[in-house]
């Protein structure tokens, strides 16, 4: 009884091809793989990497995951990470606004400012204006690096200082600080559709934004909230990856990112319809993600089949999930039974 | 009234939007460099006749990266400074071939003395540059080539990326006494500046220096993020063993330089560290000394670019492949560098 709930779980096999990943891994290299050392006071192994460099896109699919589940998409988030690198970097390094002498407690909340506001026009554009999600967010995502060229006046701003490295590479009790970050939001979410009305509702507008309506849902007010939380997460995930490589790189923060969230959160198991979601199986979603990186690194594939080799996975990952796949291999299988044993 | 205010706030944002669209595309408006040439026009003509400054054409491929815009700068810069002798006609082509096609034909009937052309693409240029030399104009291409029949231009001044991973395995040899395991973060797959950096190196190491043994190569397309990312994974992968890391530019490096430093390693010092391109951040880490070696790839082009000129000008023969001078910068000298950098 107890077992049929948790394999029913939306998160249950995402979460199971994750851990599959982890053990081919393992055993490929020997053991190595799960191999966790400390260095300089903090854990260090490919299991840290994985969960570090998967921080950004765990961040980005909790949001999208929402976004989906009201029956948008948001495209735009990869532009926006490098609106708000640029806008935290060009803050702390003192090329904008030097008033505020490179502070950078006041750079992360401008740039996340920045974030609600891309999520903010992002929202009005699809909840009132009822452009198509898909268009209206690609604006953004076009206009957006533009945007974070004219912050930082087309060039790589970098940073020294190491309070602002600390979003990416600082330690508490040896694990890395984003991890924090993530498990952070991860519950405010969870408890925000889970414990109240919240999640009903994203459901509700994602299934039939109309009957929503009629039943008084604020559909409008539902869907401008949920690009404006996916905006602020992007923005958050920005800090991040900018915070890890001590700049701003406006034309590779976050480059295609936006596809890696959608990916993470089909491969969560949500319909990309809208309606049931579940935010624990895009995260696990967002892990298999970056563990097929991290694998494809640690196996040392070719740089020229690298991306084949991540297409080829995803697609047994996608195809493991599919019921109707599941159900003719089992019929061909049961097929093939019956005709050894006439 | 709700609705209004709301109304209000989108026509606001739209309007500023529209500023922020104006803003990008206002510098290059497509016109604008054929009209600037236009005007120019009757100028120079005096001027040829009267005296012999050197009336150089360039149609630059436009704002693309901040290599380009030091390019730009560069040449400008010169003929700014030489402003007696020099009269540069620039044109903006905003990536587009046809802009700069016109440009070279305005070029011609001006009938400056040479053309100078960075193409935005390979192709398609047979027609103009046949017009440019019944005209009797020499056309020097800068640091891209040009898919024509070599006769069709006089020369081109540009990198030489097999000599910089050449060079950059030779640096790497030094810096490690000749014997040591390395790694190399490779450029975007297929880039000719990966190709080629990613040869001239491998090569030279396969051919002089048998004790260095490259362990793995991988890609970083050339940002700093992946090349972390990568360096990351090779270090769990051969820890300590890795004497030196390779990058094909700076930025790779830059991120490479900080996983070193969270496997609790010193960049510089316990894995060296050979990179090209020459940026500014590079310098910074090598004057902190995280960094060992640089190999630039110069786009500084405009001394080199006008003294071609002047000898096409007068009638003096050139190589057909002028190589930019560029420097191999190291640890040592970074800090007297840094204020010298450009880009």
């Amino acid at each position: 009884m107890n077992k049929s709930k948790i394999t029913k779980n939306q998160a249950f096999l995402p979460f199971a091809i994750f851990v599959a990943i982890l053990i081919f891994n393992t055993i490929i290299s020997g053991g190595t793989f799960l191999e966790m050392k400390i260095v300089d006071g903090h854990l260090y192994g490919r299991i840290i990497d994985i969960i570090r460099n998967g921080s950004k896109l765990m961040l980005l699919a909790t949001g999208m995951t929402m976004v989906i589940a009201t029956g948008g998409t948001d495209i735009s988030v990869g532009s926006v990470m490098a609106i708000s690198g640029a806008v935290a970097c060009s803050i702390v390094s003192g090329a904008i606004l030097p008033g505020l002498g490179g502070n950078v407690v006041a750079a992360i909340i401008l740039a996340l400012l920045a974030g609600v506001l891309c999520g903010i026009w992002n929202g009005i554009l699809v909840a009132q204006i009822k452009i198509q999600p898909i268009v209206a967010t690609l604006i953004l995502m076009v206009a957006g690096r533009g945007i974070a060229q004219l912050i930082t006046k087309g060039k790589i701003v970098t940073v020294s200082s190491d309070t602002y490295y600390f979003i990416n590479g600082g330690y508490i009790l040896g694990i890395p600080f984003p991890v924090y970050v993530v498990l952070f939001i991860v519950i405010i979410t969870l408890l925000f559709t889970k414990r109240t009305a919240f999640g009903l509702f994203l459901e509700a507008t994602g299934c039939n934004s109309a009957a929503s309506k009629f039943a008084g849902i604020n559909v409008g007010l539902i869907k401008l909230l949920v690009y404006a939380v996916s905006g602020t997460l992007a923005a958050g995930a920005g800090l991040i990856e900018s915070a890890g490589i001590k700049g701003a790189d406006c034309n590779n923060a976050g480059l295609m990112i936006e596809m890696d969230a959608i990916l993470a959160v089909a491969i969560g198991g949500t319909s990309l319809n809208g309606g049931k979601f579940s935010i624990p199986a895009s995260i696990f979603g967002a892990l298999i993600i970056q563990s097929i990186t991290t694998m494809v690194y640690a196996l040392g594939v070719a740089p020229e089949i690298t991306q084949v080799v991540k297409a080829i996975l995803v697609v047994i990952i996608c195809l493991s999930q599919s019921k109707e796949f599941k159900d003719t291999v089992i019929k061909i299988f049961r097929r093939e039974k019956v005709v050894a044993g006439a | 009234m709700k609705k209004k205010l709301l109304s209000i706030l989108l026509c606001t944002s739209m309007v500023a939007a529209l500023f922020v669209g104006c803003g990008q595309k206002e510098t290059p408006v497509s016109t604008e460099p054929e009209t600037k040439v236009e005007e120019e026009a009757e100028a120079p003509k005096e001027e040829k006749s009267g005296n012999d400054k050197l009336v150089v054409g360039f149609a630059q491929i436009g704002q693309e990266s901040g290599w380009r815009d030091a390019e730009t700068a560069s040449i400008q810069f010169y003929a700014g400074q030489n402003v007696d002798t020099i009269d540069l006609k620039f044109a903006d082509a905003q990536q587009k071939q046809e802009n700069q096609i016109k440009a070279i034909k305005s070029f011609i009937e001006m009938g400056v003395d040479v053309i100078g052309l960075a193409p935005v693409v390979e192709t398609g240029w047979d027609a103009v540059f046949t017009e440019a030399k019944d005209a009797g104009i020499p056309i020097v291409l800068v640091d891209r080539m040009a898919k024509v029949d070599e006769s069709l231009y006089s020369t081109f001044i540009g990198s030489d990326f097999i000599e910089e991973g050449k060079n950059a395995a030779i640096e790497m040899a030094t810096l490690l006494g000749d014997e040591g395991k390395i790694v190399e973060l490779e450029g975007t797959v297929g880039a000719s500046a990966a190709n080629d950096r990613k040869k001239g190196f491998d090569d030279e190491i396969a051919a002089n220096h048998p004790n260095i043994e490259i362990l793995e190569s991988q890609t970083g397309d050339f940002t700093r993020a992946k090349g972390k990312e990568v360096m990351e994974s090779f270090l769990k992968t051969y820890g300590s063993d890795i004497k030196g890391v390779y990058a094909h530019n700076d930025d790779m490096m830059l991120g490479a330089i900080e996983a070193i430093k969270e496997a609790g390693l010193k960049p510089g010092v316990d894995i060296k560290t050979v990179s090209v391109d020459g940026v500014k951040g590079i310098f910074e880490a090598m004057a902190a000394g995280e960094a060992n070696v640089t190999v630039e790839c110069n786009p500084l082009l405009g001394e080199q670019f006008f003294d071609t000129c002047r000898k096409l000008k007068a009638g003096e023969t050139v190589d057909k492949w002028i190589k930019s001078e560029e420097g191999i910068y190291r640890q040592e000298t970074a800090a007297d560098d840094l204020p010298n950098r450009k880009y």
